[in-house]
């Protein structure tokens, strides 16, 4: 089970979950929960483009979920966020309808990028994904405290000179290199799971922002360790694991969220 | 000139026939409702229910029920989740949707997963994903345009109290509208005609037909009855030239089997919906923080 191919499985998984734990954290805090559901989910259409062309899927991926930041940031500046990611969603997986229509045999690898491959990480396909998850961190690291302010506090953000659509729009695009690295290897969905359960659950235990970072990452690489041990010994996909764990942990976090609360309210009649 | 826009055999065709039809059903139900999921923020809501319902699909295939009955369930039933982890507060709503969105989309990897193993369907995920109009089984047919008018009553019943509560809950609730009720029949009714509607032309355009047409109505109409109005207009004038450039695109290169209907129709209503920034007159900048969307669609 830590042998060959599965050491593979267990860096890059680790990395995933440190990657997405973070970059959820905020997909929360900011409610950009379709966003981090689009932008991995659309730029599959972006690999099958490049694969038509016959480029690297990466570069296809990157440039889709590039693309998709910049249009849901660009459309989001004028209309509803909502409606400008739903919008600019559609737009990519059109295209991509359109570019699996002409290369015909993709539907299998449409499959493989929308459930994920973790059991078949290729060695030279780890480094890039550390590397990018190194980048990624870094990225949040750096401008940690605007981002914090104008994802809690926008109003005042702007009013002390944080740009909340440049914020916006950097967010994404921390996103959209988050994902153009890891969605061929554990799937669109997975990311997806990975970012909203863990970092949800963090949210609503507690709300210090440090230590529902740390515990964002902490419940998404258990999420991930347990999927891989489970999904190693029944066969059964990865995606499925995390996506069902992602669920249980948000109410456990909500139910301890709210029997805490209730504590405090009797604590305080008392 | 006809000749060239209408390729020969397009009138004669009865897989055209049927697209035609249940392109305008769910274009229709699908502005309607699109106009009050606009307003209320729930874009993402919207799209989710149509991804879950496909699991539904997924779901039925391997227990080996009517598909059918798959997809009502399933988006019927997340509509119920969505709406008890807490999708009525503005602001664990996105949250909550994303949290059942992973687990379904989870189950729905484990659905095609032993779905695969019992017969060899890879592009089953393709399919349920994208659908076609052109590959409609004409006995479901039916109970399409059934769910659909029951989404319509659902939501043109409610119209007046779904806008109150949308644009000023507190307003709706002095003035005694159960807001919460009339949000979870909202919900559900919405479960209802995505699912179905993303039965019949797949998860993608079903979203694209619930947000576009709705979204781009609002922006330039004032009022929810016109906005209804051009919404429906949008949604069947871009289904209906989407199916006739889909047919005459069967000779197109490079593949020459056809370009897909999504494609046209997401592209058309995308399109348009770009458009109305083109005009000055529409162009006025949205704030986002405004509880209303573009214009204000004050319930009239």
């Amino acid at each position: 089970m830590f042998t060959g191919l599965m050491l593979n499985t267990w860096i890059t998984a680790t990395a995933v979950a440190v990657i997405a734990g973070v970059t959820g954290f905020f997909a929360v805090l900011r409610g950009s929960s379709f966003a981090a559901h689009a932008i991995p989910n659309g730029a599959f259409a972006g690999a099958a483009g490049a694969s038509l062309l016959g480029l690297n899927p990466f570069a296809g991926l990157a440039a889709f979920s590039v693309a998709g930041a910049l249009g849901i940031a660009g459309l989001g500046r004028r209309a509803r966020h909502d409606v400008a990611t739903a919008l600019t969603f559609v737009m990519m997986l059109g295209l991509g309808a359109l570019f699996v229509s002409w290369s015909t045999e993709y539907a299998q690898q449409a499959y493989s990028l929308l459930f994920g491959e973790v059991f078949g990480v290729a060695a030279d396909e780890v480094l890039p994904i550390v590397a990018l998850g190194a980048a990624s961190i870094a990225a949040i690291a750096v401008m940690f405290r605007p981002l914090m302010l104008s994802s809690a506090l926008p109003e005042v953000a702007e009013a002390r000179g944080v740009s909340a659509r440049r914020m916006e729009l950097a967010f994404l695009l921390v996103m959209a290199l988050a994902t153009s690295m890891t969605v061929p290897v554990v799937g669109a969905l997975l990311m997806f799971s990975l970012m909203i359960g863990p970092a949800a659950a963090a949210r609503s235990v507690t709300a210090r922002p440090l230590a529902a970072i740390g515990l964002a990452v902490g419940i998404a690489l258990v999420t991930v360790w347990t999927g891989i041990v489970a999904s190693y010994q029944t066969n059964w996909p990865l995606g499925f694991f995390v996506g069902v764990l992602g669920g249980v942990f948000f109410l456990f976090g909500r139910a301890y969220g709210a029997g805490r609360r209730r504590m405090a309210v009797r604590t305080a009649a008392a | 000139m006809l000749k060239y826009l209408f390729e020969p055999g397009f009138f004669s065709s009865g897989p055209v026939h049927t697209a035609v039809g249940v392109g305008a059903v769910v274009a229709i139900t699908s502005a309607v409702v699109g106009v009050f999921t606009v307003t209320r923020g729930q874009s993402f809501a919207g799209h989710s229910l149509s991804d879950i319902a496909t699991t539904g699909g997924s779901a039925a295939f391997l227990a080996g029920v009517n598909q059918f009955w798959g997809y009502l369930a399933f988006g019927a039933g997340a509509a119920a989740f969505m709406e008890m982890t807490g999708v009525q507060r503005r602001r664990g709503r996105d949250v909550a949707t994303g949290v059942v969105l992973g687990s379904a989309l989870g189950l729905a990897a484990l659905f095609l997963y032993l779905g695969t193993l019992r017969s060899s369907t890879t592009g089953a995920s393709f399919t349920i994903l994208f659908g076609s109009v052109f590959v409609l089984t004409p006995s479901t047919v039916p109970a399409l345009i059934a769910s659909a008018l029951l989404a319509l009553a659902v939501a043109l019943l409610l119209a007046r109290m779904l806008l109150l509560s949308s644009l000023s809950p507190d307003i709706a609730a002095a003035r005694g509208v159960p807001v919460r009720a009339v949000g979870a029949a909202y919900l559900m009714a919405l479960g209802v005609s995505v699912a179905l509607s993303a039965m019949v032309i797949g998860a993608v355009l079903s979203t694209a037909l619930l947000i576009g047409p709705a979204a781009t109505a609002l922006r330039v109409t004032k009022g929810p009855v016109r906005a209804v109005a051009v919404a429906a207009a949008i949604g069947v004038a871009a289904t209906w030239l989407g199916i006739v450039l889909a047919y005459d695109s069967y000779y197109w290169p490079p593949a020459r089997h056809g370009w897909p209907v999504s494609f046209f129709v997401v592209t058309l209503i995308v399109g348009g919906y770009l458009l109305t920034y083109a005009h000055p007159r529409w162009r006025r900048p949205a704030r986002r923080d405004e509880p209303d969307p573009e214009h204000a669609c004050s319930p009239a």
